[in-house]
């Protein structure tokens, strides 16, 4: 058996590595190094541009991929050294989603969902009463005789999830379930996602490239860039101190905190000569997050401020705010000190004459 | 047309429908296997076996390539050791059925490649066997293709029903070749030909219309 001994994690990424064979000259490295433990019960987002590596490190959780170094655990398994009968049985504790959908255009709602028990030698009696259960809980019972190409975009990655549920897993695995799908489809289907993690206790490892969808759902998430993990947390914490620029560059398309062109196109690097505004972005996080603290700026230290964008919004039960600012490039400093002094997060973005 | 020339006829297309029924039956039998493993051994696939499939596709390559009437009577001791006889119709159910053979396997391919690879993934997430993943994923996904595939090969093995009369097979065309060819009887020759128009035509359509049956992929109007 290649059982091994974790620290408590669902899933647990030791040091792993993959390359493939490029053809003609050596090997192409695909991740490397990349070491992270996936807390049982919790949802957790990888988040990468496309050709990043992310879908890669999702495949070998369930053994779709093997790492050429380095080790992944799940439940207690050593995945990467498992084959045949043992991988098999693996499989089946490790449900999977997919992007597109991937259902059997040839079976109905029912036949699809029923496919992983018929594989697995569940009886026949058994199954029905399982699919008719999973049918109900994403909400389609109206649609189990129906194909999927009857289906809309939503509903077919229902009945993914029901399928993918089928076997009772411990662990759910999505490849981006909801890049096919419009954005009021995509709450419903993360919603779902939501529930089925709170009621069934089950570990969700979810890649993506859309950082909303890891805002909306995770409580975990890492931030992958050229085969490596830059940065990984809990999602609150990345938010709201985000440290690497992928990270940064993922954020700033959510929260509605990109500069205005006209400012954007005028802005400089270095501090130019003469009368200038200094632009700021401030991250409000934690427990001043909802104090008037552009207020205080003004009345405290008489500086005054510009509000050049913002927007405060909840990621989980905590208030996150983002606003960018322009005060005098003479008093930058002074007011960013001011600001770190009462826990708020600053970061000098550029100057405008 | 004389009553015993009806008579030839309808005899005729029954020895027809005989060769093509039993060559068609046993060639899907053999050509079905074949054509799903050509298709699952190729390199990176389910089974990979790059070099048995290369090895196999060069036989069916050259069973193909082979011209009808030449393999009839390039097989005749064969036919002989299958079927007992050399001669015949019932004999030459065995050329046929090996002319089927290598092109129902490589229609059956076709169809089995065109399965989205993202099935084959979502199958093997969930722990199915390579077998499994066969019988209840890529056979009946391709089924709609699989059987335009065979009905194009029902089609072409009425068409080689017709050059058998060489050994000594019966039929339509034999029928053609002998009363209407050689004995100048230009009646017999065109009703041959429609009755094998009418043939194709209703297997042609007996074929679309089975696989708009096992085809789910488009939404269609199902009367709700």
């Amino acid at each position: 058996m290649a059982d091994v001994k974790t620290s408590g994690a669902a899933i647990t990424f030791d040091k792993l590595g993959k390359s493939f064979a490029k053809k003609g000259s050596g090997q192409v490295m695909a991740l490397e190094d990349i070491s992270l433990d996936v807390a049982p019960g919790t949802i957790t987002g990888i988040i990468g541009r496309s050709g990043a590596g992310k879908s890669t490190l999702l495949r070998m959780v369930n053994g779709l991929e093997q790492p050429t170094s380095g080790t992944v655990t799940v439940a207690g398994h050593d995945v990467g050294r498992a084959s045949g009968t043992e991988l098999r049985r693996i499989r089946r504790e490790v449900g999977m989603i997919f992007q597109h959908f991937n259902l059997l255009s040839s079976r109905t709602v029912y036949g699809n969902v029923a496919l992983p028990l018929e594989i697995a030698g569940v009886p026949g009696a058994e199954i029905k009463r399982r699919v008719d259960d999973l049918i109900a809980r994403v909400g389609l019972e109206q649609f189990s005789t129906r194909y999927p190409a009857e289906l809309s975009g939503g509903q077919k990655q229902r009945v993914g999830i029901a399928r993918a549920l089928a076997t009772q897993p411990k662990v759910l695995l999505s490849d981006e379930a909801t890049s096919a799908l419009d954005p009021e489809t995509t709450q419903t289907v993360l919603k779902l996602l939501a529930d089925i993690n709170r009621d069934l206790g089950l570990t969700i490892l979810l890649i993506t490239h859309e950082m909303a969808v890891v805002r909306d759902i995770a409580s975990h998430v890492a931030v992958i860039d050229g085969g490596r993990i830059v940065e990984a947390g809990e999602t609150y914490d990345v938010f709201a101190a985000p440290q690497h620029p992928t990270t940064r560059s993922f954020l700033s398309g959510i929260t509605g905190i990109t500069l205005p062109s006209f400012i954007a196109g005028k802005l400089m690097s270095e501090r130019p000569q003469g009368e200038s505004q200094e632009v700021i972005r401030i991250t409000f996080a934690g427990r001043h997050a909802t104090d008037p603290m552009l207020a205080k700026l003004t009345s405290e230290l008489g500086i005054p401020v510009n509000i050049l964008a913002g927007a405060i919004e909840e990621i989980g039960p905590h208030p996150f705010g983002n606003l960018l600012v322009s005060v005098e490039a003479t008093r930058g400093a002074e007011a960013r000190a001011y600001l770190e002094r009462h826990e708020l997060l600053t970061e000098v973005l550029g100057y405008v004459g | 047309m004389s009553a015993n020339l009806i008579n030839l006829l309808i005899e005729a297309t029954l020895q027809t429908l005989y060769m093509v029924a039993i060559s068609g039956a046993l060639g899907t039998l053999f050509g079905l296997p074949i054509g799903v493993y050509l298709a699952v051994s190729q390199r990176g696939e389910l089974l990979s076996s790059p070099w048995v499939n290369k090895v196999l596709g060069l036989i069916v390559n050259a069973a193909r390539s082979v011209p009808f009437i030449i393999l009839v009577v390039a097989i005749i001791p064969f036919t002989r050791m299958i079927a007992g006889t050399s001669i015949g119709t019932t004999a030459a159910i065995v050329p046929l059925t090996i002319a089927a053979v290598p092109f129902i396997a490589r229609l059956v391919e076709n169809a089995i490649r065109e399965v989205d690879s993202g099935l084959i993934e979502a199958a093997r997430a969930m722990g199915a066997t390579p077998l499994q993943i066969i019988r209840k994923v890529l056979v009946p996904e391709a089924l709609p293709g699989i059987t335009l595939g065979l009905t194009l090969a029902v089609v072409s093995l009425i068409g080689y029903s017709a050059m058998v009369g060489a050994v000594g097979g019966e039929g339509l065309g034999d029928l053609g070749i002998r009363y209407g060819y050689q004995r100048f009887m230009p009646e017999v020759m065109l009703a041959v030909v429609v009755i094998l128009i009418v043939l194709v035509q209703l297997v042609q359509s007996l074929g679309e219309g089975l696989a708009r049956l096992v085809d789910k992929r488009a939404p269609r109007n199902r009367g709700r």
